[in-house]
C-alpha cells in the first residue's frame, strides 16, 4: 500500500485524512521530520500559512521538504498549501518551499465575509466541483509547464505542474473527494524508487 | 459563475482552518505583529485583556474601531474582535468593518440578559463561550461556528477551562453511546437542539470546532487542553501579561501543536520568566465571575 502523509504541523489535517480514507492509501500524520522518508506523497492542508511557516522552520522541515519535492515526490497542496508551494508571492520578497512555477496572492478575494462556495469546472475531475474558498488565495500567473485546472471569474484556482497539485479552495471540507482520487492516481503514478 | 457567501460550510470552515492553532489577544498594532510573528493564528483585537477588565470593573463594551483597524492594517492572519451578549449593533458594526469572526463574549458586559444574537443573520462566523454541551448547542443553535470553552477569562487559572472541557468531553462521549430514543429526554436535560444530539451521535463529534480559552497561561496549560480535546487554544492575558511576551508566545504555539511531547514542552518551558499573576478562582465573588455571564 502506498503511504501519503498530511503535514500536521498546524490546520484542517482530520479532513484530509478522512478524505484520503476512502482511497486505499496508508494515512501517515506528519510531525516530526524523520517521518518524511516513508513518505510516497504528501498533503500541506489549509490553515493559516505563516503559522505553518513558521513551524516548518523551528522543527527543521524546511529543506527536508525542499528535497522531497526534488526527488519527484508529489505533494497536494490546499489553500495555505499552495501558498507554501508557489516559488512567487505577491508583495512577499521570499516564497517559502517554493516547488511550482506560480505566483500567488493571499486573501486575494478579501476577508472572511468575501468568503464563499461556487461551483468549478475541474480539468480532469468534473464541471461539478463545489470548491470552498476561505480567505483564499488566487494563482496570479503561472509558469511553461503548469497546466491549469480551473478558473473562477477568469482567476486560476487549480493547477498542477508534474508531481505537485494545488488549489487554492477546500475539497476537504466538502463530501466529494475526486481531487483527493486525483492527486492518489498521481502518487501511484509516480512511485520514485527510495 | 454564483457565489454563496456566509454558508454554514464557509463560516464553519474558517475554524477548521484555525485548529492546531493559538488565537491571542492584543490591543495594539505591536501585539498583534509580536502575536503573528509568533506563529498565532489569529489575533483577538480588545480596548484591554481580561485581566485588565477584570481589575478595572465597569461596563467593558466593544474595543474603539481605532484599535480594530489598527490590528486589522497590522496583521496579514485573520482578525477578530468580541461584541457584548446581545448587542446587534455592535456584531453589525464589528462585520461592516470587516473583522473575520466575532466572539459574542461573557468578557464584556452582556447587552441582553435574556437573548443571545441570532448569528445566522450575518456573513461573518461567530465563537460563543460555553461550560457545558447544553450551553455549546444553543449557542450552535443560534448559529454559532464555532465554540469555545468559557473558563474564567482572566484568572490565568486553567481550573475552570479543565472544568468546562471535560464537561463537554463527557457529555457528548454519553450522547453518542445513548440509544435513540433517550435523545429527547437527553436534548430536554441538557436544554440542548435535539437535531444537534442526532448529528452527535452520527458524526462522533461536535459539528463546530471547540478551541480551549479562560485560564491558559503556560505552555503546559496549553498542551493540557489540547489533551482533553480542544481543537486549538485562545489565550488572552496570558501572554501580554507574562514578563516575556515573545517568548510565551512562541513557547504556546510550540506547545499547542506538540502537545504530547513531554520532553519538547520541558525544554519550551525553561527560563520562561514569571508567567501572569494568577486569581484562585475561590476568591472571585460570584458576581463577578464571567463565566456565568450568558445561559
Amino acid at each position: 500500500m502506498i503511504n501519503i502523509g498530511v503535514l500536521a504541523l498546524q490546520g484542517a489535517v482530520r479532513e484530509h485524512v478522512l478524505a484520503l480514507e476512502a482511497h486505499d492509501v496508508n494515512i501517515i500524520i506528519v510531525k516530526k521530520v524523520d517521518q518524511l522518508d516513508q513518505l510516497d506523497g504528501l498533503v500541506f492542508p489549509g490553515g493559516e500559512s505563516t503559522t505553518m511557516r513558521r513551524l516548518i522552520n523551528k522543527y527543521g522541515f524546511y529543506q527536508p521538504l525542499k528535497d522531497f519535492a526534488a526527488k519527484g515526490k508529489p505533494i497536494f497542496g490546499t489553500c495555505a498549501g499552495a501558498i507554501l508551494m508557489a516559488k512567487e508571492l505577491v508583495g512577499q520578497v521570499e516564497p517559502h518551499i517554493a516547488v511550482m512555477d506560480m505566483k500567488v496572492e493571499r486573501n486575494a478575494f478579501g476577508r472572511q465575509r468575501e468568503s464563499f462556495e461556487a461551483t468549478l469546472s475541474v480539468k480532469g475531475i468534473g464541471d461539478d466541483v463545489q470548491g470552498v474558498f476561505i480567505r483564499a488565495p488566487i494563482i496570479q500567473e503561472v509558469g511553461e509547464g503548469v497546466e491549469v485546472l480551473a478558473e473562477f471569474n477568469g482567476e486560476i484556482v487549480a493547477a498542477k505542474e508534474g508531481p505537485f497539485l494545488a488549489c487554492s479552495y477546500h475539497p476537504e471540507l466538502t463530501d466529494d473527494n475526486r481531487m483527493h482520487q486525483y492527486f492518489v492516481n498521481m502518487v501511484r503514478n509516480c512511485i520514485v524508487p527510495a | 459563475m454564483e457565489r454563496q457567501t456566509g454558508t454554514d460550510r464557509v463560516k464553519r470552515g474558517m475554524a477548521e482552518m484555525q485548529k492546531g492553532g493559538v488565537i491571542m489577544d492584543v490591543v495594539n498594532a505591536e501585539q498583534a505583529k509580536i502575536a503573528e510573528e509568533a506563529g498565532a493564528v489569529a489575533v483577538m483585537a480588545l480596548e484591554r485583556v481580561p485581566s485588565d477588565i477584570r481589575a478595572a470593573g465597569g461596563v467593558a463594551r466593544m474595543a474603539d474601531p481605532t484599535i480594530v483597524e489598527e490590528v486589522t492594517n497590522a496583521v496579514t492572519i485573520p482578525v477578530m474582535a468580541k461584541c457584548r451578549i446581545g448587542h446587534i449593533v455592535e456584531a453589525r458594526v464589528l462585520e461592516a468593518m470587516g473583522v473575520d469572526y466575532i466572539d459574542e463574549s461573557e468578557v464584556l458586559t452582556p447587552a441582553d440578559e435574556v437573548y443571545h444574537l441570532n448569528k445566522r443573520d450575518y456573513t461573518v462566523p461567530f465563537v460563543c463561550g460555553a461550560r457545558d454541551l447544553g450551553e455549546a448547542g444553543r449557542r450552535i443553535g443560534e448559529g454559532a461556528s464555532m465554540i469555545r470553552t468559557k473558563g474564567e477569562p482572566g484568572t490565568g487559572n486553567i481550573v475552570e477551562a479543565v472544568r468546562h472541557m471535560r464537561m463537554m468531553q463527557s457529555q457528548i462521549k454519553k450522547v453518542i453511546g445513548m440509544s435513540s430514543d433517550e435523545l429527547m429526554t437527553e436534548a430536554k436535560n441538557l436544554g440542548a437542539p435535539y437535531e444537534l444530539l442526532l448529528e452527535i451521535q452520527r458524526t462522533g463529534k461536535l459539528p463546530v470546532v471547540n478551541f480551549a480559552a479562560g485560564g491558559v497561561a503556560t505552555p503546559a496549560d496549553a498542551a493540557l487542553m489540547m489533551q482533553l480535546g480542544a481543537d486549538g487554544v485562545f489565550v488572552g492575558s496570558g501572554i501580554f501579561k507574562s514578563d516575556n511576551p515573545e517568548k510565551f508566545a512562541r513557547s504556546i504555539v510550540e506547545a499547542t501543536t506538540h502537545y504530547e511531547d513531554y520532553a519538547l514542552i520541558a525544554e519550551l518551558s525553561k527560563n520562561l520568566g514569571t508567567a501572569m499573576k494568577g486569581i484562585e478562582i475561590a476568591t472571585i465573588e460570584k458576581k463577578d465571575r464571567m463565566q456565568d455571564r450568558g445561559w
